[in-house]
């Protein structure tokens, strides 16, 4: 005869945190909600993230504001967060949606990694990604799109790659650089002119900094460094030697001297 | 129609009891013993990838004996409970106390419900800021529950190693220290005076994980080269 209590761990048996919670407690998924008919009343969106590659790692920026309508919602969200060891993603669209699939995705990698004794594998990692952003698309229907980008570090091939995704959870590997949210084009404009191979880690902070300096020019909803409340981009890189914040201090000098190196020049842009 | 012998409840209880001693007995031991520096969990187990050690969360750890198959279930279950926890509350309220209640639940359910009661014993061990906040519990296969301070041994001869843990250790042993104990008390119904690096596992539960590696994962497997470099270094 059947044990009914192995039977029943044997059903339970999947790695991923995500299926788990989808058969034993949906209601605590972030998307999967089926939301009556009616006006979403508006809701605070994160705007702008720039990645790009250099030799040896890769960086994801986001700048710290969060607009509702044409209100400021928030001057300090932070929207790039690292996913485990080896990759961080940032989030751009509705925040309150974004923040929590970030908090799925990173308890579905340590899940995986508890359970299984052993890392997923960064192909791995974006596809479950991208399966939760499909799994996104009921509320992206309705007005409430989250879109990532993901960076890690393979520890196979020894390189930073980097992954954007669509609203239908679709995952396309990019190569050089890439940006998402609102200030993307002016921001991805300023990466075309500033990405170049062979940049250390130093300067690629700093082309991620100048990005996000020309997003928030050009686009309201993406802010700039803030000197006065002392708020920078959020920097995180990821190498062999893992995931890595840029230190406050760091990123305090570089916003400085792009100020004034733009002050200087004395130009329009 | 064949009808069955009346056995009294007693004589039931004692069977299952039995028959999970004989199980639990047949394996190797394990002893979980918190210094200093943290909690160390130590095992006699040649295999490098079939655990009795596992991280559970972010400051809580678990160990076993007995059946592999039975408390690998039970191990993948706690990683669940707390994840969902974690998830649903936050972090800070997965505690080692939480999970313990929910082991002895469902081991004694088992115990009293199922065809035949799980051959297994556990220790979750919690890490706290101070030894003082450390949780060690050891779970039976009938549900029961014991709060244990500085150390825990299981298996097979639990209670010739538990004499020799309990003659080495004191509350400021250092990790090295804490390792050599668990191995010179691994290797006590063995002729040789301690087990070699490769035929232990172990992993530690840092106290400082946060300022020493900037992780709040304070779960650490230490690797066979570790192991021996630990033993064999002077502290």
């Amino acid at each position: 005869m059947q044990d009914p209590a192995a039977g029943h761990l044997a059903t339970q048996a999947t790695s991923s945190f995500t299926e788990h919670l989808q058969r034993s407690r949906p209601e605590l998924l972030p998307f999967n909600q089926t939301l009556p008919a009616g006006h979403i009343p508006p809701v605070p969106h994160g705007t702008t993230i720039v990645a790009l590659s250099y030799p040896g790692g890769v960086l994801v920026a986001g700048d710290r504001r969060a607009t509702m309508g044409n209100v400021i919602a928030s001057r300090h969200i932070e929207k790039v967060f690292p996913a485990d060891e080896y990759s961080v993603l940032g989030i751009a669209g509705t925040a309150g949606l974004a923040i929590d699939i970030i908090r799925l995705f990173q308890v579905e990698l340590e899940h995986y990694e508890k359970i299984e004794g052993t890392l997923l594998s960064l192909d791995g990692k974006a596809n479950r990604l991208g399966a939760m952003i499909r799994g996104n698309l009921g509320m992206a229907m309705q007005g409430l799109a989250v879109i990532p980008l993901f960076a890690g570090f393979d520890l196979v091939s020894g390189v930073g790659r980097l992954f954007s995704y669509d609203v239908t959870g679709g995952r396309y590997e990019e190569i050089e650089h890439h940006s998402v949210g609102s200030g993307s084009v002016f921001a991805r404009g300023a990466l075309k002119k500033l990405w170049r191979p062979n940049l250390t880690e130093d300067e690629a902070v700093a082309v991620a900094m100048e990005a996000l300096y020309d997003a928030a020019d050009d686009d309201s909803a993406t802010g700039g460094p803030d000197p006065v409340r002392q708020l920078w981009p959020v920097v995180y890189t990821v190498n062999r030697a893992g995931a890595r914040r840029i230190s406050e201090r760091e990123l305090a000098a570089v916003a400085g001297s792009i100020v004034e190196s733009r002050a200087v020049a004395g130009r329009e842009a | 129609m064949t009808q069955q012998f009346y056995v009294s409840p007693e004589q039931l209880m004692k069977d299952r009891a039995d028959f999970a001693r004989k199980g639990i007995a047949r394996g190797r031991s394990v002893v979980v013993i918190s210094g200093a520096d943290g909690i160390a969990l130590v095992a006699e187990n040649p295999s490098p990838s079939l655990h009795k050690i596992g991280e559970i969360y972010d400051k809580i750890a678990f160990a076993a004996v007995g059946k592999y198959n039975e408390f690998e279930s039970l191990r993948q279950a706690g990683v669940r409970y707390a994840d969902v926890r974690g998830y649903s509350y936050d972090r800070e309220d997965v505690t080692a106390r939480g999970l313990a209640s929910v082991y002895a639940q469902s081991l004694g359910a088992v115990f009293t419900a199922e065809q035949k009661p799980f051959e297994v014993e556990l220790a979750v061990a919690e890490v706290g800021r101070t030894q003082e906040q450390d949780h060690l519990y050891r779970l039976t296969f009938d549900g029961s529950i014991a709060d244990e301070k500085g150390f825990v041994v299981m298996g097979g001869v639990a209670e010739q190693v538990a004499g020799v843990v309990a003659a080495g250790w004191h509350a400021d042993l250092g990790l090295a220290d804490v390792l050599r104990l668990a191995v010179k008390a691994l290797a006590t119904d063995k002729e040789v005076d301690a087990l070699p690096g490769t035929a232990v596992e172990a992993a530690v539960l840092d106290r400082s994980s946060e300022s020493g590696r900037g992780s709040r994962r304070a779960f650490r497997r230490l690797r066979a080269e570790e192991i021996t470099q630990l033993l064999t270094g002077e502290a």
